[in-house]
């Protein structure tokens, strides 16, 4: 043990320089070149930063396209899933309520156009997309929030549809929405 | 929907075509044959002078033993030395505090052991400084530390007789220099050139599209993922680890995270065959390993992909899968295969939420950390599958009336007695421990209300799956369990204790017993060890001592549940 003690130690310290320091660092530089020197990618509007490409926002304005629901109300210091099982009775009567105002807010939707992915959490509570269903049912209404034709709100939405090759096809909310602004300023 | 399924087989593939070269590397690099970061050689040597090391000093097992437990319990105290004073130290632009003492005792345990059970969230829990200092450190040294107990198994595997197994410090520097470093920048960059944050800049405030005020987190996130990820550790950066959009940005960072945490439990498989230079044996226990891994992901792929019927019921469109807990860019069938190569190798991420899977693909979580030895941790997976190994050879020897061998050496009582040790050690931690929280928490539901997420059966799963978790040191959770309570905090970190070094100091002196055995030349009578027959028992003795043992806790959570459900 004794014999051991020192070494350990003093390797300790030199592996903490080479992992802690050097190798962070050099990782650092290397971001330097990427996307926003490293620190994430940011979307702005007008020069003004309204967020991050990858990470999702509140939008529950009828004029917006709304996300899918959130643990932590997209709430980016922190992050969470609901982590409610698959037969919590109080989950389903949450779901079940979701269900019951989305189609309130969106009138002519029917439940079975409804995909689950719009009434149910995310995992990370920020997840910045949407299946191209979900947010073609809110299309209508946004048209009318908007005075604009439905089916340019639709032609926007198929534009923004990313075709996953591997994963599901999808649509960032945010870059979604900031094309929506552009063609049509929300009266606010 | 089909698309998801070759998303899935193209991961698995490219995993295993990398892998064998990967293996025949590290077979080169531990046996100190030539190989192509030769150049790195006075790296290496400046690191050994300056720690006052002879990397060249042959060592025993148990001197090996010694030597791995006196410098994890240096890390231990450094560990907790920093966590509990964070707060007043530097690099902590959020201004998160310190955390308390069994708080600290856990993250520094479950980091040290390659666990990475984490009863903290990384935005408001740990500075920028532990995130380096200790949590990425902790986990490079305890990735080495694994890898490093696995080539003395290696070693001493060999057809020769001795008690010399080479050195622990040449093996675990090289662990690092070798493989865990430079594969870490490779897989860092490409994270960081998709998105994942790598700043030492605080949160940062802005104004969204619809005007509310929000703070957003970040921080030197990809050079830490990358290790979390290769080094089979498993904590997440942020509270919800690669399910956070700034972990990991999108389906191509997935696909190289899932990669990155697979690769080298897998092309340590094949290292072992490059080094002793017997692949069949390799192939045996890749064989084994990837029947026991597809018995576990077809279930948990199949019921994830079709969705929870509870929510079919309310007559909504289901055709991406039961999406709650996971998001929209891995979908459902890459969320289950991540969260099946997370639970039977010890990594622990996760990318989707694991408390909200249909209970079935929970049992399968399950299993895979209470055998933990399909593919398995960073080194620690061959040791677990090395005991179910020799409890096979005797067996199988005991069946054909031979004495029972091994590589040419006898396996006699003593090494039998380690091996049912270390493999009746993991039930016991996981029932005990699930029935003590159990009792505890029916003895005064209203007093611990705050422990369960779900009632019912699931609440039983929340509580199994946290032991069985720290048991397999593989740190995910039914994350519903509320967890940072001093009943938590100290059982779990007991656990994570035993199970870590027990099942690393079993394997390693049954190994070194036999490398002191005479060898015995292959004859009529020898056992074969390296056919598909063989492979077949060693299933059957995962299947009796692991999956049995776990059958009628399973049946009270998982299984009840799915009944309640389809």
């Amino acid at each position: 043990m004794k014999n051991n003690l020192l070494p350990a130690f003093r390797l300790t310290l030199v592996l903490l320089v080479l992992c802690a320091v050097v190798y962070p660092a050099l990782i650092w530089a290397g971001a330097q070149l990427a996307p926003n020197q490293g620190q994430g990618v940011t979307v702005s509007q007008n020069g003004r930063v309204v967020g991050y490409a990858n990470e999702g926002q509140k939008f529950d304005r009828p004029e917006y396209f709304n996300g899918r629901p959130s643990a932590v109300d997209y709430n980016a210091a922190g992050s969470a899933g609901s982590n409610k099982g698959p037969t919590n009775p109080e989950y389903l009567a949450l779901v079940q309520q979701r269900l019951d105002t989305l189609l309130l807010q969106n009138p002519g939707v029917t439940k079975s156009q409804v995909p689950a992915e719009l009434i149910t959490a995310s995992g990370s509570g920020l997840d910045p997309h949407l299946s191209p269903q979900a947010a073609t049912i809110q299309v209508d209404r946004i048209a009318k929030a908007r005075n604009l034709d439905a089916a340019t709100v639709q032609g926007l939405v198929a534009q923004y549809t990313e075709n996953g090759l591997l994963g599901p096809d999808r649509v960032n909310v945010l870059r979604l929405n900031l094309a929506l602004d552009a063609l049509a300023p929300a009266g606010r | 929907m089909n698309t998801e399924l070759v998303g899935i087989a193209g991961i698995y593939l490219l995993t295993l075509v990398l892998a064998l070269p990967l293996g025949s590397y590290l077979a080169n690099v531990f046996r100190g044959d030539k190989n192509l970061l030769d150049f790195l050689a006075p790296v290496e040597r400046g690191i050994f002078r300056l720690a006052g090391i002879d990397e060249r000093r042959e060592m025993s097992w148990q001197q090996h033993m010694v030597a791995l437990l006196t410098i994890n319990g240096v890390w231990f105290l450094l560990a907790i030395l920093i966590l509990c004073t964070q707060g007043s130290l530097p690099f902590n632009p959020d201004g998160n505090s310190s955390m308390s003492p069994d708080l600290a005792f856990n993250t520094a345990i479950s980091f040290l052991v390659n666990c990475n059970l984490q009863h903290y969230s990384g935005e408001s829990g740990l500075s920028y400084f532990s995130q380096l200092a200790v949590i990425t450190f902790l986990q490079f040294v305890s990735a080495a530390t694994g890898i490093a107990a696995a080539v003395i198994v290696f070693n001493a595997l060999q057809t020769r007789t001795t008690e010399k197994l080479g050195n622990f410090y040449n093996y675990f520097v090289k662990s690092l220099t070798r493989l865990l470093l430079p594969g870490s920048i490779v897989v860092a960059l490409i994270l960081a050139f998709n998105g994942a944050p790598m700043t030492m800049q605080g949160k940062q405030a802005l104004v969204t599209l619809q005007g509310d005020s929000v703070q957003v987190s970040r921080g030197p996130v990809a050079a830490m993922v990358a290790i979390k990820e290769l080094g089979t550790n498993g904590g997440g950066f942020f509270g919800t680890n690669s399910a956070h959009p700034l972990e990991n940005p999108n389906y191509l960072t997935n696909a190289t995270e899932n990669i990155a945490l697979t690769i080298i439990p897998i092309a340590m498989i094949f290292a072992l065959g490059f080094y002793l230079k017997r692949k069949r044996l390799s192939y045996m226990i890749f064989g084994v390993m990837t029947v026991g891994f597809l018995a576990l992901l077809a279930p948990a792929v199949y019921y994830e992909m079709h969705g929870n019927p509870a929510i079919s019921q309310l007559g909504v469109n289901q055709s991406l899968g039961a999406m709650e807990g996971k998001e929209v860019r891995f979908g459902a069938a890459a969320s289950a295969y991540w969260s099946i190569t997370n639970t039977i190798i010890s990594c622990g991420s996760v990318n989707s939420m694991h408390d909200s899977f249909m209970p079935l693909s929970g049992l399968t979580q399950m299993l895979g950390m209470m055998t933990n030895a399909f593919y398995g941790g960073c080194g620690v997976g061959l040791l677990n599958f090395f005991a179910y190994l020799i409890i096979a050879v005797f067996i199988a020897g005991l069946m054909v009336g031979r004495t029972p061998e091994f590589l040419g050496k006898k396996i006699e009582a003593r090494e039998m007695k380690i091996a049912i040790l270390v493999t009746l050690l993991h039930p016991l931690l996981i029932l005990a421990g699930t029935a003590l929280a159990a009792h505890t928490y029916t003895g005064n539901p209203a007093e611990y209300a705050g422990w369960l997420a779900n009632p019912g059966f699931h609440g039983l799963s929340e509580m199994l799956y946290e032991f069985t978790s720290s048991a397999a040191n593989n740190g995910s959770g039914f994350e519903g369990l509320g967890d940072n309570t001093p009943f938590w905090n100290i059982g779990t970190g007991i656990v994570l204790l035993l199970a870590r070094f027990l099942p690393i100091i079993g394997p390693v002196a049954i190994a070194g017993l036999l490398a002191r055995k005479k060898y015995i030349p292959e004859g009529a009578g020898t056992l074969h060890a390296d056919t598909a027959t063989f492979g077949v028992m060693v299933l059957a003795v995962i299947f009796i001592i692991a999956a049995l043992a776990f059958f009628p806790a399973l049946a009270l959570g998982p299984i009840a549940e799915h009944f309640s459900l389809y």
